[in-house]
């Protein structure tokens, strides 16, 4: 039976079921083989903090979302063009996120009485009218698993159950064309241990197959191009965990200095501790540490050792670590403090999305104790980030904080995959001698401010650091006010003259523009995304994005101040608002977005769409708070 | 430790003066702190290994000082912290000799949780905890060893918090080496210094320590000379524990406890032998709950010296070679990869 096959040039599927029923596998399977296929590509994983919530209830739904295309894509998308639901909840949660005309394929089997219960669905919702503004698609897949898998030897019906995420998977696989030997291969590889289980899932995926293909219920498949505006080379799909992981590897291997991950456990940073705790190959060590605290201090122990220390953590744990972050730069010794955000304040939402600690790291210790903040903007981008991260840490002798968050932390992109030779080597250029002086002088200040990195073991330079104030120069315990004032001065200037080194911002923007969109952090493919749209339409704007926050790209005032309007889209309530307000005096306008969801494009674009409609801004004299938007989404 | 080890710059043999720094020692006149690091500063030579390969990590307290005054490698941090930071330094540097400088507030109240897995872990760190039964730099406030009712500053009706037994604690977190000493007595402070130091895990060393200011005559029945004899319990390897010369001695009791005893009642047989290699957790901490305060007959000595894995060097094995090129770009490449040729097409 031949069928229809449509062009698409973006298509955003949802994979959405109970946390039991392996929707996070589907997601990423499909994924794979999205990627073998040349589409560009963007993920999202959403599953409840709970590990086991009731099954079948609301708080138990998880589900996976992957947008891919012909084209360069920004974003994992906003609404789904194709839900896949496992269950009356898997339906309910997700369903308010569709647009008119959305395709859902759901699992007809599961629709029975005490599962719309668990939904709180009081009708069946297949039969009652409230999808009439859908396609839906009914496939019984339990039945259609069990029958698949029962004629197996040594196949449970337990195998059985857990393989029905397989026959969904492959359903899609047919309707968009997924190419099913990288998944085949995929199977037999993980489960290869377990004839009976290998079966088990191949029989389930290939039933699924081979619904899509006989049955009329899907008249017809669709097929996505492979992009071809991505740059050449050769890409692997990793998340910002990953691609963090990697980063912090390469820069140990780079600058020779092995690298010690100390950490507590905690969502969603927990994943980067499994991640590197596997690299012991390269001379990485990872301690599961009795504290926050704890994890902190052993990181700088380490540094003071000549090692590169890390620790992570998220949402509270960056409170607990204060302390020692402020101890980290009182010594200047380098220290890498990756903040996977997560949405707070307190407990607050663990396994959801924000922005919101950007004050934190900038100002989150007391006294005056400045430190560089960098923020990567894509899950590949966590890779540059975390070794340039290493290398200012390195090279400045200071504390780095890399702010990264729940959303770049699970979402996935496809990857350039870096040439090591094009690494640059980072020269952690330890003190070896006095530098004429009769005692080493560890206090004493290189051009860049730096001061001597001389590590235990190192003959003839035996020195005492501590918390308390130093004489400059000596670094002996100093309580004289103008040296304090000095040394002060020195840290911030330190600090401070980092952005020299840093890439101008630049503006992509229509020469016309006279608003600027201006982003951190992971909103970036979102605002991106949003001012195409909003350019498609018509709208002149520009946008900029900082990966920097501390210091600032050296010409970030003139681009603001080059600007009759600035909009600052933010996973918060107007944080870099705030600094860019108080540090250049330009009445930037916040859209501020705290729900634990990423920012969309379509948020973005709307924004825009009514900032330019209310036309010019007043100029002077207008008042802060009234230029000041708040708005939460729709 | 046989190796003589020499001065990087004269080259002559290790003493005393090349562990003293050219800072002014700033503790109140009296203080026991004084007396202990004049003691480290003499032993160190005796370590044989160079100044530049030992590491003193201090955290906030009269004892946090102590980093400063070491002409060795140190770290003065923060407040209770000394273990996290020394932790991550042996961690990553075992060619190192480690040793933390705390207090009974550092380590005992702040810094509780890193104490404890310090010990559990082994981490190979010599602790030199001053206990002084009080908080000094902070001007006299109850610390966690201080005893019941005792009038302090923040404490005018009396502590009312039952004190921590700091051996008793390192030794109900199985630690491997625990003793007691006091900073009055160089010879015996000195020989628990030399036992720690050949140690290979971690080591807990308790120093009752005498704050002239805001404690004085803490541990005056261990150290006034006509009382000290009939008070200190002398814990010496291979021996029956006997005290008062001899007069008295520690034996079980009919309910099997530890009890002190008069040796003329019991006899010298029925003393206990102390064995602190033996590994028998429950006699070491009957021997710490002897006294409930060192007002009385106080056990002093090693409690207990065990061979337990040293953090570190159990677990996997951590490369320490530089990694070439190749093997990073392995691994960057390393899953399903696809590659997109140069040019509008590509397949």
């Amino acid at each position: 039976m031949s069928k229809l096959v449509e062009e698409r040039e973006r298509v955003v599927v949802r994979f959405a079921g109970d946390s039991g029923d392996g929707m996070q596998l589907a997601g990423s399977r499909f994924t794979d083989a999205t990627a073998a296929v040349g589409n560009d590509l963007a993920t999202l994983p959403n599953f409840p903090a709970e590990i086991r919530a009731p099954a079948g209830t609301l708080a138990g739904v998880s589900a996976f979302q992957i947008h891919f295309a012909s084209r360069d894509i920004l974003t994992p998308g906003d609404a789904p063009n194709v839900l896949v639901a496992m269950n009356p909840a898997a339906l309910k949660a997700n369903l308010g996120e569709l647009d008119r005309g959305a395709t859902i394929i759901v699992n007809e089997d599961s629709f029975t009485k005490r599962n719309l219960d668990k939904a709180e669905y009081r009708s069946n919702p297949l039969e009652d009218g409230t999808l009439s503004r859908f396609r839906v698609h009914r496939i019984p897949m339990t039945s259609l698993t069990t029958r698949a898998v029962e004629a197996i030897e040594g196949a449970t019906m337990r195998d059985a159950g857990r393989a029905k995420n397989l026959f969904a998977l492959g359903v899609l696989s047919w309707l968009y064309g997924r190419p099913a030997d990288v998944t085949r291969r995929w199977i037999e590889m993980k489960f290869g241990r377990k004839p009976a289980v290998v079966s088990a899932n191949l029989a389930a995926f290939n039933a699924g197959w081979s619904f899509g293909e006989t049955t009329e219920l899907l008249d017809v498949q669709y097929r996505v191009k492979p992009a071809t505006d991505v740059a050449p080379g050769t890409y692997r799909n990793v998340n910002g965990t990953t691609a963090l992981a990697l980063g912090l590897i390469a820069a140990s291997v780079r600058s020779r200095l092995c690298l010690l991950l100390a950490s507590y456990p905690i969502t969603p940073a927990s994943e980067l501790l499994h991640e590197l705790s596997r690299h012991t190959r390269f001379g990485v060590r990872t301690i599961q540490a009795e504290d926050e605290i704890a994890a902190a201090g052993m990181a700088l122990g380490a540094a003071f050792g000549g090692r590169l220390g890390v620790t992570a953590t998220s949402g509270p744990g960056m409170d607990l670590k204060s302390e020692t972050i402020g101890l980290a730069v009182a010594l200047e010794l380098p220290m890498i403090v990756v903040d996977v955000q997560r949405a707070g304040p307190s407990t607050g939402m663990p396994t959801k999305t924000e922005q919101s600690d950007l004050l934190t790291a900038m100002f989150g210790r007391h006294g005056e104790s400045p430190l560089p903040v960098i923020a990567p903007s894509t899950p590949g981008g966590c890779f540059g980030a975390a070794f340039q991260a290493a290398s200012i840490a390195i090279r400045y002798r200071t504390p780095v904080i890399l702010l990264s968050d729940t959303f770049l932390s699970s979402s996935s992109e496809p990857w350039l995959i870096p040439a090591v030779g094009e690494l640059p080597e980072i020269d952690p250029a330890f003190a070896t001698d006095t530098a004429g002086q009769e005692r080493l002088l560890p206090y004493s200040r290189d051009e860049r401010l730096a001061r001597p990195w001389a590590v235990p073991g190192t003959p003839g330079l035996q020195h005492r650091i501590g918390g308390l104030e130093k004489a400059d120069g000596t670094g002996n315990i100093s309580y004289d006010g103008l040296n304090h004032a000095h040394m002060t001065e020195l840290r911030a200037t330190k600090v401070a003259g980092i952005a020299r080194e840093l890439k101008p911002l630049t503006v992509d923007g229509d020469p016309g523009a006279t608003l600027l969109v201006l982003g951190w952090g992971s909103s970036e493919g979102a605002i991106r995304a949003g001012v195409r749209a909003a350019r498609n339409a018509g709208h002149e704007v520009a946008c900029a994005h900082l990966h920097h926050l501390n210091p600032l790209p050296a010409n970030t005032g003139d681009v603001l101040r080059s600007f009759d309007r600035v909009l600052v889209p933010e996973m918060n309530s107007g944080q870099l608002a705030l600094l860019l307000r108080a540090k250049f005096l330009v009445d930037v306008e916040s859209y501020c977005k705290v729900q634990g969801q990423p920012l969309f494009a379509a948020e973005i674009e709307r924004q825009i769409g009514s900032i330019v409609t209310r036309g010019p801004a007043t100029s002077s004299g207008n008042d802060a708070g009234t230029a000041r938007r708040i708005s939460n989404g729709a | 430790m046989t190796a003589v080890a020499t001065n990087a710059n004269g080259g002559h043999p290790l003493s005393k003066a090349d562990f003293q720094s050219d800072q002014e020692t700033r503790w109140c006149p009296g203080c026991g702190d004084y007396a202990v690091l004049s003691a480290v500063q003499q032993f160190m030579p005796e370590l044989g290994i160079p100044p530049e390969r030992i590491v003193f990590i201090t955290g906030i307290g009269c004892a946090g000082r102590f980093a400063y005054y070491m002409d060795t490698y140190g770290m003065h941090g923060i407040h209770g912290r000394a273990l996290a930071l020394a932790t991550g330094l042996a961690a990553m540097r075992d060619d190192l000799s480690i040793w933390v400088v705390t207090g009974d507030g550092d380590s005992l109240s702040i810094g509780g949780n890193h104490l404890i897995h310090a010990l559990r872990r082994n981490v190979p760190i010599k602790i030199l905890l001053f206990n002084n039964q009080i908080y000094g730099l902070t001007k006299g406030q109850a610390s966690p060893t201080s005893e019941l009712g005792k009038i302090t500053k923040s404490t005018p009706f009396g502590v009312a918090d039952h004190p921590f037994n700091p051996v008793a604690l390192a030794l109900g977190a199985e630690a491997a080496f625990v003793a007691r000493t006091i900073d009055r007595d160089r010879q015996h402070l000195t020989g628990i210094l030399r036992a720690a130091a050949r140690h290979e895990g971690a080591a807990l060393i308790e120093i009752y320590q005498n704050c002239p200011v805001f404690n004085d005559g803490a541990f005056a029945a261990l150290t006034e000379k006509d009382v000290k004899d009939a008070n200190q319990i002398r814990l010496e390897p291979g021996r029956p524990i006997s005290f008062a010369a001899g007069e008295r001695g520690v034996a079980r009791g009919r309910t099997g406890a530890l009890e002190i005893v008069d040796v003329e009642d019991v006899g010298h047989s029925a003393l206990i032998v102390h064995d602190p290699d033996r590994g028998d957790l429950g006699l070491a901490f009957s021997l710490a709950r002897l006294a409930e305060d060192p007002t009385g007959p106080t056990p002093i000595g090693i409690f207990r010296s065990v061979r337990r894995p040293v953090y570190g060097r159990a677990g996997p094995n951590v490369a320490h070679d530089p990694i070439p090129d190749a093997q990073l770009a392995e691994l960057l490449a390393a899953g399903d990869t696809w590659t997109v040729a140069a040019g509008p097409q590509h397949s």
